[in-house]
């Protein structure tokens, strides 16, 4: 246990009736990248608020470095939040943001510069310091949000979406970025995030949300490969979904009932499903691969609907049956003759397809 | 002429050429006769003498400067310390006024910008408003009966003991302070209340998570933003303070006299309107450097007045 550990015991949040956050229990290990990954109103800002010590948990407890936070101020924790929106003063020049903190702190004018100008240097932004913040860009806001956060050497950093105001290529910049800094500094990083793309790149671990409820918490890999619920299958990635009922299982393979005709998949985490369960057989779009041959297993033969061109690959959409899918294939040059009305067949290896029970899916 | 017509075009582009017009002609017609004109013949009457009528167009009509002269030296050629007095206690009286305007409404447009919401928020602004439906004269006698000599702070004071005199306001211009305070609150709380609603809450968060205290999250955060606005309102009210005579006339006390009582002397009681005006322009001048000064003290320019 070290002074960057923070363990959320059994915390929920309520508001009147309405519950913000359900029986979140974690512990986030000191120097870690950890990201709570949700769609909008999942509870994940409430739940970073509570760190903070914005809000207090309405049951459970927040520790931090093994001390209970309750009752105690978010300018009395070991704690630094970066908004959504970065809250950096207007009024103020680069220099004086960053040094706020320490002006807080009583620290002399002189010292203050000082330390303002070695922040300056850590994020790469040396002389700007008289600037005044609209002068900066985008990006470079973003880093002096850091720095201001950094300046009292915090032990955690909170991050509250920071990416989202920015444009798409300083936004892949940025991740590369945030992970250097945080690999540099070493603190304990908790990342809110709703793009899958920030929190897979950057985390060590994620913890997905839903509606209050933490669905799944493990590595990028193991959320994306080895969804543990149909939420997190279909939040996580592009995945499709095909309904279905469990008709046999033997060992892991699970095979289903589907509009589509009998379709096979793992069982995710060896679970074990009776004959006529509910499911969905989650099969990712760069997991199917166009096949002339008919006769292999898991075959679906469907109609184009119509195709995406996104440069480095294709989006093929598909329908068989009143089930709409996708299908991602690199980008190889020239065109593929794919119009509309196309009569294509596809297969997947079961190994790539996942069998979750019958859940809420993502975005429905 | 060409930035007029430069201003003319787009504007008949967008909105038709009739409202172009009628706009055109509103504005020209609102700055050259109730605004231009009326100040420029105030300005003719006071470069002139008080003559008799047989004789205004004669020989003796000309431009003077004996009405301003008459400010500063009197008629014995003696500094008039009488007149000059005066419009220095009406100054000072008015950046009082002005101050404890500030004093009050800049934490009530705050809480009205950032705390109240719904109910709370309404019956705030209604409670703002309300008091500005009765009549200026209707309000000044109403201070009159609130601070007299058996007015109900009076009977308050002295039925629970803590004074047992009546206690003069209007001789010690309390009711007077008191009155002018009240009247222009508004004119201060509504650009407090502008300027400082563009703040960003998380701002405030921000700052309190790096540990500022409260005091300092207003000095650092909210009061830099909140000064144009209060720049604003602070001007709006120290000019029509320093111009006020309703609340004067009523709630000023016996031996204290406003620089607009003295105008409106010379205008009515003594019937000359030539010096009336000198006075009337001397006030304006002064106010107009004094506000101009203070922004340049508190770095204000009159673009951030007017956003």
């Amino acid at each position: 246990m070290t002074t960057k550990d923070i363990v959320l015991d059994h915390v929920s949040i309520r508001f009147g009736s309405y519950t913000a956050v359900d029986n979140a229990h974690l512990t986030i290990q000191g120097g870690e990248f950890f990201s709570f990954l949700g769609p909008s109103g999942c509870g994940k800002t409430t739940l970073l608020r509570c760190v903070s010590g914005f809000s207090e948990p309405t049951e459970g407890r927040v520790l931090i470095g093994g001390k209970d936070m309750k009752g105690v101020g978010p300018n009395k924790r070991p704690t630094a939040l970066i908004f959504q929106n970065l809250a950096l003063f207007p009024l103020m020049s680069v220099a004086e943001n960053i040094a706020f903190p320490l002006e807080v702190r009583g620290v002399s004018r002189k010292e203050r510069r000082k330390r303002a100008d070695e922040l300056l240097d850590m994020i790469a932004l040396p002389g700007v310091g008289d600037k005044k913040v609209h002068e900066l860009s985008g990006g470079q806001r973003q880093r002096v949000a850091i720095a201001r956060a950094l300046a009292v050497e915090p032990d955690i950093l909170l991050l509250d979406e920071p990416l989202s105001a920015l444009d798409l290529k300083l936004r892949h910049h940025m991740r590369t970025e945030l992970r250097a800094i945080q690999q540099r500094v070493g603190l304990t990083f908790i990342y809110i995030t709703h793009d899958q793309g920030e929190a897979l790149t950057m985390s060590d671990r994620i913890a997905v949300m839903n509606a209050g409820v933490i669905e799944q918490i493990g590595d990028p890999e193991s959320v994306y490969n080895r969804p543990k619920t149909s939420f997190v299958a279909s939040f996580v990635g592009e995945t499709n979904a095909i309904e279905g009922k469990v008709v046999l299982q033997s060992g892991e393979m699970v095979t289903l009932e589907t509009p589509l005709g009998p379709l096979q998949g793992k069982a995710a985490g060896g679970r074990r499903y009776k004959n006529g369960d509910s499911c969905y057989l989650f099969i990712r779009p760069e997991q199917m691969e166009l096949k002339a041959d008919a006769e292999a297993p898991n075959t679906i033969a469907a109609s184009v609907t119509k195709e995406e061109f996104e440069g480095n690959s294709r989006i093929l959409f598909v329908s068989a049956n009143g089930v709409d899918m996708r299908v991602t294939r690199v980008n190889r040059g020239g065109s593929d003759g794919m119009v509309t009305g196309h009569a294509v067949t596809f297969a997947f290896d079961p190994a790539h397809a996942t069998v979750l029970p019958h859940g809420q899916l993502a975005g429905a | 002429m060409t930035a007029l017509r430069s201003l003319f075009q787009p504007m008949a582009a967008r909105h038709g050429l009739g409202a172009a017009c009628f706009i055109g002609i509103a504005v020209f017609v609102w700055v050259v006769f109730l605004i231009v004109l009326p100040q420029i013949s105030m300005l003719d009457y006071s470069f002139r003498l008080n003559l008799p009528k047989p004789d205004i167009g004669g020989p003796l009509d000309v431009y003077t400067l004996d009405n301003y002269a008459y400010f500063f030296s009197g008629n014995d050629g003696q500094l008039n310390t009488l007149d000059i007095g005066i419009l220095v206690k009406t100054l000072v009286a008015a950046v009082f006024v002005t101050l404890i305007d500030i004093v009050i409404c800049y934490p009530i447009a705050y809480i009205l910008a950032h705390s109240a919401t719904g109910v709370a928020a309404r019956l705030m602004v209604i409670g703002l408003i309300v008091p500005f439906w009765v009549n200026e004269i209707l309000r000044a006698f109403a201070f009159r009966v609130l601070f007299g000599a058996t007015g109900l702070i009076n009977s308050l004071g002295m039925g629970a003991g803590l004074w047992d005199q009546p206690v003069d306001f209007i001789r010690a211009d309390v009711a007077l302070y008191s009155g002018l305070t009240y009247a222009y609150i508004l004119l201060m709380v509504f650009p407090i209340f502008n300027a400082v609603e563009a703040l960003d809450r998380n701002q405030i968060e921000a700052a309190r998570d790096m540990g500022a205290s409260w005091w300092r999250v207003h000095w650092r955060v909210v009061l830099p933003i909140a000064k144009p606005g209060i720049a604003s309102g602070a001007t709006m009210v120290f000019m029509l303070t320093a111009g006020a005579l309703a609340a004067p006339q009523i709630l000023g006390g016996p031996s204290n006299l406003w620089f607009t009582q003295l105008i409106y002397q010379w205008f009515n009681e003594s019937a000359n309107w030539q010096r009336g005006s000198a006075y009337a322009v001397i006030l304006l001048l002064v106010c107009i450097g004094f506000v101009m000064m203070l922004m340049r003290v508190f770095k204000v320019s009159i673009g951030e007045i007017g956003r």
